[in-house]
């Protein structure tokens, strides 16, 4: 009596289990921080409509790009793309998913968002904390008609390692030769000059607290805050402020097409209206998956937010990526992502 | 007769055999008791030694690459990986230091207040307040000094030590440069906020084990309170003190979230205590979730290492300082 009970009661459970298991795949990842808020949004919009979830850890890229590397996770998210040898190396994929960048913003008694433009070479010479006053020369010539106080120019700076830092630092060296050689680009460099603060809200506080601050931000947090952002000359030597038409129209200018693991940093990218601080997060994912049930589901994932999640990225002040961009990736997906038998796992 | 005899011989039998089982029961639990509290014990050793194992197992490819120059070299650049824990070290040291300059003379004059000379009525809420100010999490100071302490001290304090100390030969240095708000001195008054609790409350605690009469003898033959304190309060409780004091001490180097809030997080020793700094602990804070490459990480494991040792030679000094005392008080 007692054994019948118990063996159905086991057998029930394990049903249940397995039904449980059939039903709702959990996709794992971990990573970068700054598409959390969207990948959270996607993840539960998607589990409404599908049932399966996403549990994304924003541990930080290198913490992602660990683990991924560890394979303990489906996924990995990073704000920095591998190089493509590093991709070999580790039998990795890499493809984009939304894009973000930086902003530079001030704080200047009487001078309004978008009032002041600068330029690669000044904002790196500022940086180096070569130009120290505001009414230096060459911020005059960008700015004849602003009224220019003598005030000394406070920097503040991520003092965490940080994806938005390695854009801001790459652009830098890419317009500055004297950035390349004395700082270089990376997630964390060694600052000349200035007051590192922990986070976009870090920043975002000291420079509002500080007269005479310039700082940088991501651009959906320069947003959502109404921070006093400077516009800036691009590639092209066009002034344009930051808005989701530039951050787009970098995007689609750079050359996808024929960069191998979609290594494409968004900076200083030509075009009349690109933003030049712009830059793609990426998802990294093995080519030969362990579970490939789980990274088929990750594929459906992306594949779904790629159609249906554009305005929700929008709403979040993300860009979302070009289709031409979405059918490049999942070109790739088809091409390089199989699973044991070596079919790929999404057409 | 006989018979008695053999039941009271078989009674004592029996008597000792459960005198002897208790006993037994009794050794069993002692020695249960015993293996207990010695695996405890032990416990904290094995991790302490776990401990101190991954962290140098973590920083040998920072060893190897640097050596002893990571030691004084100030340069901390994650593009090059070339990394030096000078900085750090300087800004813990400085940051300590500045928070225990404040901290004990204000902790020990809390302690004294409360203990000889403050009405009883007053004596409880001043404590109970000590104590509540040891329970505020330290991310609480952080964001109180980034968004309320430091625009004070940039807007009212800063300005007006600069321009004191403008014409002062060695102070001018130490109060130069632009008003950030932000800096070491900041991040070491917030510490010294921080560790006040420590210190006072400690000090309170064992300033009550001054036995009454000793304090009565003194004012019987005429001391004034201060003297009192002086020759009798402090000579006999010193090693509490001591002990409180390196309590604080601990909890100063070791602070990560308030001091990285406030401190400016900049990788250079600048003379200006006004300038910003960084801390050991703020730079592990700061970096380790992104550190990308072997060289990066470990560079910051050594940091941990570093503070670790540090500590120890902290604690080290302080028990040998005690020892000295105790040597000296009994001759």
């Amino acid at each position: 009596m007692t054994f019948t009970y118990l063996r159905t009661a086991v057998v029930a459970a394990a049903m249940s289990l397995a039904a449980g298991g059939a039903s709702a795949v959990d996709i794992s990842g971990a990573g970068a921080t700054f598409p959390y808020p969207i990948y959270a949004k996607w993840a539960d919009t998607y589990k409404k409509e599908t049932g399966n979830g996403l549990n994304y850890q924003s541990i930080g890229s290198g913490g992602g790009i660990k683990q991924i590397k560890a394979k303990t996770v489906t996924f990995g998210a990073s704000d920095m793309p591998l190089k493509p040898e590093e991709l070999q190396e580790a039998g990795l994929v890499q493809f984009p998913t939304v894009t973000g960048g930086a902003v530079p913003v001030v704080n200047l008694e009487g001078i309004k968002p978008g009032e002041l433009v600068l330029d690669g070479p000044t904002l790196a010479k500022i940086f180096l904390g070569e130009i120290k006053t505001w009414d230096d020369p060459a911020i005059k010539k960008l700015n004849p008609k602003a009224k220019l106080p003598s005030q000394a120019i406070v920097v503040v700076h991520r003092a965490d390692g940080s994806g938005t830092t390695f854009l801001w630092t790459d652009y830098l060296s890419k317009v500055s030769p004297d950035w390349k050689s004395k700082v270089g680009a990376n997630s964390a460099v060694e600052w000349p000059a200035g007051i590192g603060a922990k986070g976009n809200e870090g920043v975002a506080n000291n420079v509002t607290q500080t007269g005479g601050a310039i700082g940088y931000v991501e651009y959906a947090y320069a947003k959502q805050n109404k921070m006093s952002y400077v516009d800036m000359i691009n590639k092209d030597g066009k002034s344009v402020a930051p808005d989701s038409e530039s951050f787009k129209a970098a995007a689609a200018n750079a050359d996808w097409a024929h960069s191998p693991g979609f290594y494409q940093i968004l900076t200083d990218q030509p075009g009349a209206k690109s933003w030049p601080i712009a830059g793609a997060t990426f998802i990294l994912m093995h080519k030969a998956p362990q579970d490939p049930a789980a990274a088929s589901e990750a594929l459906k994932f992306f594949s779904w937010a790629y159609e249906k999640g554009d305005k929700a990225a929008a709403e979040l002040d993300y860009v979302p990526l070009p289709d031409a961009v979405v059918a490049l990736i999942k070109k790739t997906w088809a091409a390089e992502i199989k699973g044991a038998d070596g079919k790929p796992l999404q057409n | 007769m006989v018979d008695v005899a053999i039941e009271a011989d078989a009674t004592l039998t029996s008597l000792a055999l459960r005198r002897a089982q208790v006993l037994h029961g009794l050794k069993f639990h002692d020695n249960m008791f015993r293996r207990l509290t010695m695996g405890a014990a032990l416990t904290v050793l094995l991790i302490l030694g776990g401990v101190i194992a991954s962290l140098i197992m973590g920083s040998i490819p920072a060893i190897r690459a640097f050596g002893f120059d990571f030691l004084v070299t100030q340069t901390w650049n994650p593009v090059t990986e070339k990394f030096g824990a000078m900085a750090p070290i300087y800004g813990t040291l400085v940051t300590a230091a500045i928070a225990m300059a404040i901290a004990v003379p204000i902790g020990l004059g809390v302690a004294i207040f409360l203990t000889e000379l403050c009405p009883y009525v007053l004596r409880r809420p001043i404590g109970i307040a000590i104590e509540l100010l040891a329970g505020i999490p330290s991310i609480i100071y952080g964001i109180w000094g980034l968004f309320v302490f430091a625009p004070f001290l940039q807007a009212h304090v800063q300005p007006g030590l600069i321009e004191a100390f403008a014409n002062v030969p060695v102070l001018s240095a130490l109060f130069a440069g632009p008003p950030y708000g932000i800096g070491m001195l900041t991040a070491g008054f917030i510490l010294a906020i921080m560790v006040l609790p420590f210190v006072a409350s400690i000090s309170r605690d064992v300033f009550d084990t001054v036995p009454p009469v000793l304090k009565e003898a003194a004012y019987g033959v005429g001391s004034t309170t201060w003297e009192v304190v002086r020759f009798i309060v402090i000579p006999y409780t010193r090693t509490g003190v001591i002990g409180g004091v390196m309590l604080g001490l601990g909890r100063a180097l070791g602070e990560t979230m308030a001091v990285t809030f406030v401190i400016g997080n900049a990788h250079r020793i600048s003379v200006s205590l006004l300038a910003p700094g960084t801390t050991i602990s703020a730079s592990i804070a700061n970096e380790f979730t992104e550190a990308v490459g072997d060289l990066y990480t470990s560079a910051l494991i050594e940091l941990g290492l570093i503070l670790f040792v540090m500590t120890f030679i902290i604690l080290a000094i302080a028990r040998y300082m005690l020892m000295r005392l105790e040597r000296q008080a009994g001759a």
